[in-house]
């Protein structure tokens, strides 16, 4: 009799684990009276679980909205793209991208939250849903687009080159024939650095970390004559090293990097929102819209600028389901472009000085261009 | 009242106190819960990857890889494919764990003995590596012996130059090899026949001296075939089968001679003491688990303590001491895998790698615990296999 009362328990149990498992949509019909019919409900269970749901059209933002948070893929350890300021908060360029769709979508720059991602977990956290947008400094390429997610709008066009010691007299990619480089797996730099070496017919040996601090770090001790990155990532990292005076970066790169935030495939409402919040923030700063003046433009004369803050014509915003004003929200949150690329490395920024380049407007003679936004 | 009283009775025993029945349910309950969990993984898993237009085909491992890997024992450049780069991984895995496990067992014997010696000063020598190495996480071990060990060596053009010529810097450990000229094979044949009759001198010497118990002179008999053999083999050969392959620095490092890289020397290093503190404490219950009795019987009869421990103690010790061991192996192989963190680049990482590169998470992450699952079960296969010969034979 002991015996059946245990085996009876631990059906109990089991199918208790399971039910709960099975989550509120899986209703699970009688009540374990007998062992014969636990064992039922038990193996029938399995078969109607369907863990996640489907990323469909619309259900990220329902899954947004619901949750009050937009869950960003980040980082908290790159000087002017995301790290962390004195009281712990993150911040940095793609940060503030991040907290511009919140604004968008949400009302509230600081609904977000921000997790960590290495290099070799971007690709699997966008690919499974964790993440809402991935603004991670991610090279946009089209391997990754077809396997990872959909990617929106560069913001930020880079290329990738080398960090030196001024001594080591290297100044061209032919100087660098047998040298140890220092690189992160998992990135494109990677693969870049391997092509460009097989293409100019050099030798090159490779040492790899998964954590890009190690990297630094090695290159820093002597462990590698040169490490190599994206130029922008480079120049903060230089000023991170033990003596940032003795090391430079070569004056040419060996790839295009455009830095690009990215959604998770399948939900195109949701990769229309974040495109258009992008294009809202470079074609702020085309308009000559701040951060300050968002409320005084609404009542611009320039049709497009009322469109543009939602004092206009519909946008799109109706088919997205955002609220008219939602661009405007967004654009106050965080400023326009060029305040975004100021606060963080304008003269006098937060993070380090860097020229524009090819971040410039494309009427400045840079690569941005919005299309229009009505 | 029981079954047998039941049956006795004449009655017949509803099933649900049958034993047998209710035995037999339990397995057929159990099998098809089990089943059923398993189903369930499977179905949710395949159904989500479809959804997420996840593919789980294995076509990309022909593929060119793409990615440089900082060190290979066969030849491998990006333009080669995801599944050489596999192997180039799986084969660092080998190396660091092969030479882990060798190492860590001798280290681990001497630091296990000298903690029972009755030196009070060797005991707690052995006593203090054994606690640091066993309280402190590996992960921090490999990181210290890593970045603050290694990469404190001097740089390329400060090399510390020991005599051989060895140099010594933090791109690694650089030694003059000897390697294989054009007669060198018939060479390497003469070595090998060399080291396969000595063994069997050994073991048939062994086995007349053990029958007859004449003295057979096994050891100096075998030792002589080991030496004479590739001596023969070196004149029949004529010239130099051999040269030594010294380093010599050129560009930014040392070329030739063989190269053991920083990474691997932390890897080793690390895994080697970590693995060895636990094997010393298995080796020390091994030993003590050894009755007095034996050991004063082995005295009685005019054993030196040399052969006391040889004959007697260890023997029986093995006994005890081979199935916790066989968890210590399985852990060092599985703790290479930290190895991506300081950069040796063994299968965990290069499968890391091809997860971002191909964009294959679970077809990789299969293969990779694939992999070291049956890395574990051929290390248990073989020392079980070792076990049972050691066991007492029961006549």
């Amino acid at each position: 009799m002991r015996k059946i009362l245990a085996i009876t328990t631990m059906l109990v149990v089991l199918s208790i684990v399971l039910t709960a498992c099975g989550g509120a949509s899986t209703p699970v019909s009688g009540e374990p009276i007998t062992v014969v019919e636990t064992v039922v409900v038990t193996v029938e269970v399995p078969g109607e679980l369907v863990v996640t749901e489907p990323q469909g059209y619309g259900t990220i933002l329902a899954r947004v909205k619901e949750r009050g948070k937009v869950v960003c893929g980040g980082r908290t350890d790159l000087l002017g793209f995301g790290y962390l300021d004195a009281s712990g908060k993150n911040i940095g360029f793609d940060i503030d991208l991040c907290r511009a769709v919140a604004a968008a979508v949400l009302g509230d720059p600081s609904s977000i939250e921000i997790v960590p991602l290495t290099a070799a977990d971007r690709g699997p956290a966008l690919q499974t849903g964790e993440v809402d947008l991935l603004s991670r400094n991610a090279t946009w390429n089209s391997k990754r687009d077809a396997e990872w997610g959909n990617f929106t709008v560069t913001m930020f066009y880079d290329g990738q080159t080398f960090i030196v010691r001024q001594d080591s007299g290297i100044e061209t990619l032919q100087d660098m024939d047998g040298a140890t480089v220092c690189v992160t797996t998992g990135t494109t730099t990677e693969k870049n650095l391997a092509t460009a070496f097989a293409d100019a017919g050099l030798a090159f040996e490779a040492v790899t970390f998964e954590d890009t601090a190690s990297v630094y770090s090695a290159y820093d001790e002597g462990r590698c004559d040169v490490a190599t990155s994206d130029g922008s990532q480079l120049a903060a990292i230089r000023l991170g090293l033990q003596n940032p005076d003795d090391h430079k970066l070569l004056g040419f790169t060996i790839s295009k990097e455009p830095l690009t935030p990215a959604v998770p495939a399948g939900d195109d409402q949701w990769l229309d929102i974040v495109k258009t919040v992008m294009w809202a923030l470079i074609s702020a700063e085309e308009f000559g819209i701040t951060s300050s003046n968002v409320e005084e433009m609404k009542a611009s004369e320039n049709g497009d600028i009322r469109t543009l803050l939602g004092a206009g014509d519909d946008w799109g915003y109706t088919q997205l389901g955002v609220d008219a004003d939602s661009l405007a929200r967004a654009i106050s949150a965080v400023g326009s472009y060029g305040e975004i690329y100021d606060r963080y490395f304008g003269a006098g920024g937060l993070a380090f000085e860097l020229d524009r380049g090819p971040n410039k407007l494309a009427k400045d003679g840079g690569l941005l261009y919005s299309p229009p936004i009505k | 009242m029981s079954i047998a009283a039941d049956k006795r009775s004449g009655r017949k025993i509803p099933f649900w106190r049958d034993e047998r029945a209710l035995n037999a349910a339990a397995q057929i309950i159990s099998a098809v819960i089990i089943l059923g969990m398993l189903y369930w993984m499977a179905r949710n898993f395949s159904e989500i990857s479809k959804q997420r237009g996840m593919s789980l085909s294995y076509g990309f491992l022909s593929e060119p890889a793409g990615f440089p890997i900082s060190e290979s024992s066969i030849p491998y450049d990006p333009t080669m494919s995801f599944g050489r780069a596999f192997l180039v991984g799986l084969i660092n895995t080998l190396n660091v764990s092969v030479l882990g496990i060798i190492l860590a067992t001798i280290l681990g014997f001497i630091v296990g003995l000298a903690r029972l010696s009755s030196n009070w000063l060797v005991s707690r020598i052995a006593l203090a590596f054994i606690e640091l190495h066993r309280n402190i996480p590996l992960l921090v071990l490999l990181f210290i012996w890593y970045f603050a060990v290694f990469n404190r060596l001097p740089s390329v053009k400060e090399s510390i130059t020991l005599p051989g010529p060895i140099y010594m810097n933090l791109r690694g450990l650089y030694l003059s090899w000897p390697r294989l000229t054009e007669t060198g094979n018939i060479f390497l044949i003469f070595v090998v026949a060399g080291i396969i009759l000595a063994l069997a001198s050994w073991g048939i010497l062994r086995r007349i001296r053990e029958k007859s118990g004449r003295e057979t002179y096994y050891f100096p008999a075998s030792f002589g075939i080991l030496v004479l053999i590739p001596l023969i083999g070196w004149f029949v050969a004529g010239g130099m089968p051999l040269w030594i392959d010294t380093p010599t620095l050129q560009g930014f490092n040392y070329r030739g001679g063989l190269r053991l890289t920083t990474e691997f020397g932390a890897m080793l290093i690390g895994l080697t003491t970590y693995t060895a503190a636990f094997i010393a404490e298995v080796i020390r219950a091994g030993i003590q688990a050894v009755q007095r009795g034996q050991i004063e019987a082995a005295k009685a009869i005019g054993l030196k303590n040399p052969q006391v421990l040889s004959l007697v103690v260890i023997p029986q010790a093995m006994r005890v001491i081979i199935p916790p061991l066989i968890s210590q192996y399985l852990n060092l192989t599985k703790n290479s895998s930290l190895a991506l963190a300081i950069g040796y680049q063994e299968l965990f990482a290069v499968g890391k790698i091809t997860i971002n590169q191909a964009g294959r998470a679970v077809p990789v992450f299969l293969m990779v615990m694939a992999t070291y699952l049956a890395l574990s079960l051929l290390t248990s296969w073989v020392l079980n296999n070792y076990n049972r010969r050691i066991q007492f034979v029961e006549r």
